[in-house]
């Protein structure tokens, strides 16, 4: 069984960002990029489907700037087998994606697309489900356990108030949650062979797809800075204050 | 349900800015152009993609599996427990065994090795530059750097069979390794070590066989079962045919001892009789069959006997010290050969000696180099942490007025007692003493890295280049280890200072920074040891012959400056000192007694250390001021700054472009202004020190050496 496994390029999670200056987005120039945490999950469960011998090869898929590959060369390093960057400068929306994976997926026939739920820099939470509609596939999203049984995967879904175990047919989309599991660490061994590992590059017009962006970004604002706190006499003072000035109870 | 820090803080903001990682990119990349390195051979399968993916996996690893536990490790000192047969085990937290697990599982420890060791043949200056990252988030969770230290000194001394056994298991991370020098009559001076060495078999497989009989102090891991297996590399005596210990250094022979012996003897002489060629082992040999007795597949090293085989070592931990910081590592009193256990039937422990009889301290000291770049890393990330830790405190906490009023007319300080407190950070001290933190810290860093370079050179440099490297390392290694033994400590110093009363509790960091900090003026050569060697040997060797190489280089950068007005002044004063340094180096040695040149030399270190840390900001500030000018052109050019220059021939420099994707940060400007003061910092208040101390060393100052024990 192949699996495809999308990973996104993001600002890493322990980069501060700040907003540009025009609001026309945030400032990501010179700022240290890693590989979208939801999106390690995802490579990691597909090393450890291929550890379990439900699958065969992994093929990581990266859309994106041409410094793409150093997140794909990362995924390489946690195990996948092979990387495919669809290189382009422009702005990619969600759709975009989800249609660039559509044509890699008819191309590369996988049996499983896993992706991470969400990436953490537009937290859009989309792809794996535009993907899963363009293709008329199953999906399993917010997967916090995934089996497979011969043509099906049984996938533990987080759901609001608690857990539902599903089973979808293969082929089939299943996006990661945090629980999923926890992705191994790049071993200096692991770096050097996936630098090895064949990694294609690819233009969105090789896969027939128009990526110019539907959706126009008006402004970018930082989140509103937090007030100072306030001591209340006593009890009777802080019930006051949640009722009339909060207006919460 | 365990998961990683890492993933938990994608939720959250982080507080940990990745500063340090900036820093270290911008020195390895940018000021020392590392990735000239992959034009050699050796590292031809890297890149710069390479190098960053390992600082990437090291930075990871130290945020998820170190720093969280740094506190855990010192509130948690190790304790002994008594096992069955009335032996002491050591008993550690368990982030302690996740720490190695993570570390060792990594490939770190055989970061350098040849691929067919499980190694990716890594610039060492990348390795020691991954190995920064653990040491800020916990110095003392983890000794690997010994188990590396051991290793590679086996590779360097040992039979094939030594290697094979010992130095694999331990680059693969399942055994790990000491170092045994010290005794508790021979600290500093090793020449009165008395642990004893007698022949038991010169003939075991595994190399002359010895039994040793002595006892070890201080002994970093000595004992814990983080590991399956621990090899001691001890420090011994051979008696002479009288049975008399043989005064000095001489007699000196390394030995590896391990706490379980690889296999039982027989088995070993099998699995490595040269007469077993491949295809020859038959049986249960735990050798694979089909390799070479050098070097055979990763998975086929030998393992440890299970259960009843295991023969225990006669040699048992007698007791733990306990420690002002560094808790995290068990510092052990280990016996050799006190009867407790008799392998092969008797008792002694049994050694297998490296190397020749007599020297042991050449093979110990063989990666001498490496060990104290190392502990100059510790020291300056320990400098860092505390930085951050302060830099961070001083923006939070609220604290005091600004100064306002005043006139040249009536010049007073006034306060507004209505505004509201500043941040302590406002306050020009509390500048100062962050200032001098980083320009103390960053400026280490610069140096070490640069030594590490330097190391790089001495292995895969051409010839001449890597005899000059050699020269360079032998004057600067002495710094490398004791400066910022000494003034990163002083940063901790000042990172307590400026949390006031609350860096005087547990509560915060950075009192365990300074603690931790505090051993390091102190193992790998005390302090005042390293100055003999400095001033007693270093500097006066084949006739200044370093010295006058370590001048050239900084003239270079002093030339360079002198044709940039804003550095101008600082290129000016770097002479001034370097020429003192020359003065005071004559005049210490002016009467060719030793008592009267060597009775000032910690202050002739301090002196020259700073002169070094001058020489390497000014080329630092080269570096930045290069780029401003590269900047403002269309096509970014090669510029090779000062130090960068060195030892690279000028095909390589060509090769990579020396800013090529090493851009400064996009942050208004920030990170040059911080480098550039913290540069003017130790040109304005820390170089005028160096006259000061070299006063001493000029005259030949006697009051100390003179006075007499009775007057003290
Ligand atoms: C936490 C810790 C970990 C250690 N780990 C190890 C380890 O893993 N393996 C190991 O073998 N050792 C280890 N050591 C030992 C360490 O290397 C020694 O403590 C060090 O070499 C100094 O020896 P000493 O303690 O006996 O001090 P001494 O040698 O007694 O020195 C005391 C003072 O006298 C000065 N002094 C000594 N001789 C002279 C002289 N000739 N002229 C002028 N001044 C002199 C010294 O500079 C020092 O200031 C460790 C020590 C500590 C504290």
């Amino acid at each position: 069984m192949k699996v495809l496994v999308p990973v996104k390029r993001v600002v890493d999670y322990n980069v501060k960002v700040r907003v540009k200056a025009d609001n026309s987005g945030v400032d990501i120039a010179n700022v240290k990029m890693s590989m979208n945490p939801f999106c390690e999950i995802a490579v990691e469960e597909a090393v450890r489907l291929k550890e379990k011998g439900a699958a065969t090869e992994i093929i990581a898929v990266s859309a994106g700037v041409a410094q793409c590959q150093e997140t794909l060369r990362n995924a390489m390093a946690i195990g996948a087998d092979r990387g495919i960057l669809i290189e382009t400068d422009v702005e990619l929306q969600p759709l975009a994606v989800a249609k660039l994976l559509k044509a890699v997926v008819d191309r590369e026939q996988p049996q499983l697309v896993i992706l991470g739920k969400q990436a953490i820099d537009d937290d859009a939470n989309q792809t794996g489900q535009m993907l899963a509609a363009l293709l008329g596939w199953g999906q399993a999203t917010f997967a916090s356990k995934v089996e497979i049984e011969g043509n099906t995967a049984k996938v533990t879904c987080e759901v609001d108030g608690g857990l539902e175990t599903i089973s979808v047919k293969l082929p089939a989309i299943i996006t990661t949650d945090l629980r999923l599991n926890e992705p191994r660490y790049a071993t200096l061994p692991n770096i050097m062979k996936a630098k090895k590992k064949q990694l294609d590059t690819l233009k969105p017009a090789d896969l027939g797809v128009d990526v110019t962006p539907r959706l126009t970004t008006l402004k970018v604002e930082e989140p509103p800075k937090r007030k100072g706190g306030v001591k209340v006499a006593d009890v009777a003072a802080l019930i006051d204050k949640l009722k009339n000035e909060a207006k919460v109870i | 349900m365990v998961r990683r820090a890492h993933h938990e803080r994608v939720l959250m903001t982080s507080p940990n800015p990745p500063e340090m990682r900036t820093t270290v990119d911008f020195f390895l990349h940018h000021w020392l152009n590392i990735d000239s390195l992959t034009s050699r051979s050796r590292f031809e399968d890297h890149s710069r993609e390479t190098f960053s993916a390992v600082l990437d996996t090291a930075e990871q690893i130290a945020a998820d599996k170190y720093a969280p536990f740094n506190r855990e490790v010192d509130n948690e000192e190790p304790r002994t427990e008594t096992n069955q047969d009335g032996t002491l085990r050591v008993v550690l937290p368990r982030a302690t065994h996740e720490a190695w697990a993570a570390y060792a599982g990594s490939g770190m420890l055989a970061a350098a090795q040849d691929y067919d060791l499980g190694g990716m043949q890594l610039p060492y200056v990348v390795e020691a530059a991954a190995n920064m990252f653990f040491s800020r988030a916990s110095i003392s969770i983890s000794w690997a750097l010994l188990t590396t230290g051991n290793a590679n000194a086996i590779m360097a001394h040992g039979t094939p069979a030594q290697k094979e056994v010992f130095a694999k298991n331990e680059f693969a991370g399942r055994w790990a390794g000491t170092m045994c020098l010290s005794e508790p009559q021979a600290g500093s001076s090793l020449s009165d070590i008395a642990t004893r060495a007698v022949l038991d078999d010169e003939n075991d497989s595994l190399g002359p066989r010895y039994r040793l009989f002595g006892n070890k102090t201080w002994i970093s891991g000595g004992e814990h079962d983080v590991t399956e297996n621990i090899v001691h590399l001890v420090l011994a005596k051979i008696p002479d045919e009288n049975g008399k210990l043989v005064p000095g250094t001489r007699g000196i022979s390394l030995f590896i001892v391990p706490k379980f012996l690889p296999l039982p003897v027989g088995e070993v002489a099998r699995a490595f009789s040269p007469a077993r060629d491949a295809g020859a082992g038959e049986g249960k040999t735990a050798v694979d069959k089909d390799s070479n007795v050098a070097f055979p597949h990763r998975h086929s090293v030998p393992p440890l006997p299970e259960g009843e085989g295991k023969t225990r070592n006669d040699v048992v931990l007698a007791g733990l010290n306990h420690k002002l910081g560094w808790r995290g590592t068990p510092n052990t009193l280990l016996n050799f050969g006190e009867g407790k256990f008799k392998p092969l039937g008797n008792a002694g422990a049994i050694g297998y000696l490296v190397g020749k009889p007599g020297d042991g301290l050449r093979c110990m000291f063989h990666m001498m180099n490496e060990a104290r770049i190392g502990i100059g890393l510790a020291a300056t990330m320990l400098g860092m942490a505390g930085y951050e830790a302060s830099l961070q405190y001083a923006k939070d906490r609220k604290q005091g007025r600004p100064i306002t009023g005043g006139s040249t007319s009536s010049p007073r300080a006034e306060k507004n007692a209505e505004q509201p407190p500043v941040a302590l950070i406002e306050h020009a001290d509390i500048k100062r003493m962050l200032l001098a933190q980083k320009s103390y810290c960053e400026g280490a860093m610069a140096l070490l890295l640069y030594c590490a370079k330097l190391v790089d050179e001495t292995h895969t440099g051409a010839e001449a280049s890597a005899a000059e490297a050699k020269l360079l390392l032998e004057v600067l290694t002495p710094i490398a280890k004791s400066w910022p033994s000494e003034n990163c400590l002083e940063a901790n110093s000042l990172a307590i200072q400026i949390h006031g009363g609350y860096g005087y509790t547990r509560d915060f960091p950075v009192e365990q920074y300074w603690r931790d900090n505090r051993l390091n003026m102190i193992h790998e050569g005390t302090h005042g040891i390293q100055a003999m060697d400095l001033l007693g040997r270093k500097v006066v060797m084949e006739g200044g012959k370093g010295l006058t190489l370590l001048a050239t280089k900084i003239n270079d950068t002093i030339q360079k400056a002198f044709h940039i007005p804003e550095l101008a002044e600082h290129a000016q004063s770097l002479a001034r000192a370097l020429q003192h340094v020359g003065a005071a180096t004559k005049s210490a040695w002016s009467t060719g007694n030793p008592n009267e040149a060597l009775a000032n030399a910690v202050p002739y270190m301090q002196a020259f250390g700073h002169m070094v840390l001058a020489w390497v900001w000014l080329d630092v500030a080269l570096a930045l001021v290069h780029e401003a000018r590269v900047d403002t052109r269309a096509d970014q050019q090669v510029v090779g700054a000062g130090l960068t220059a060195l030892s690279e021939s000028a095909d390589e420099a060509r090769l990579i472009p020396a800013f090529a994707g090493t851009r400064l940060p996009a942050d208004g400007g920030s990170f040059r202004d911080g480098k550039l003061a913290a540069c003017r910092y130790f040109f304005a208040y820390e170089v005028p020190k160096i006259e000061a101390w070299l006063a001493v060393v000029k005259t030949r100052d006697m009051t100390c050496a003179n006075i007499s024990a009775d007057a003290l």
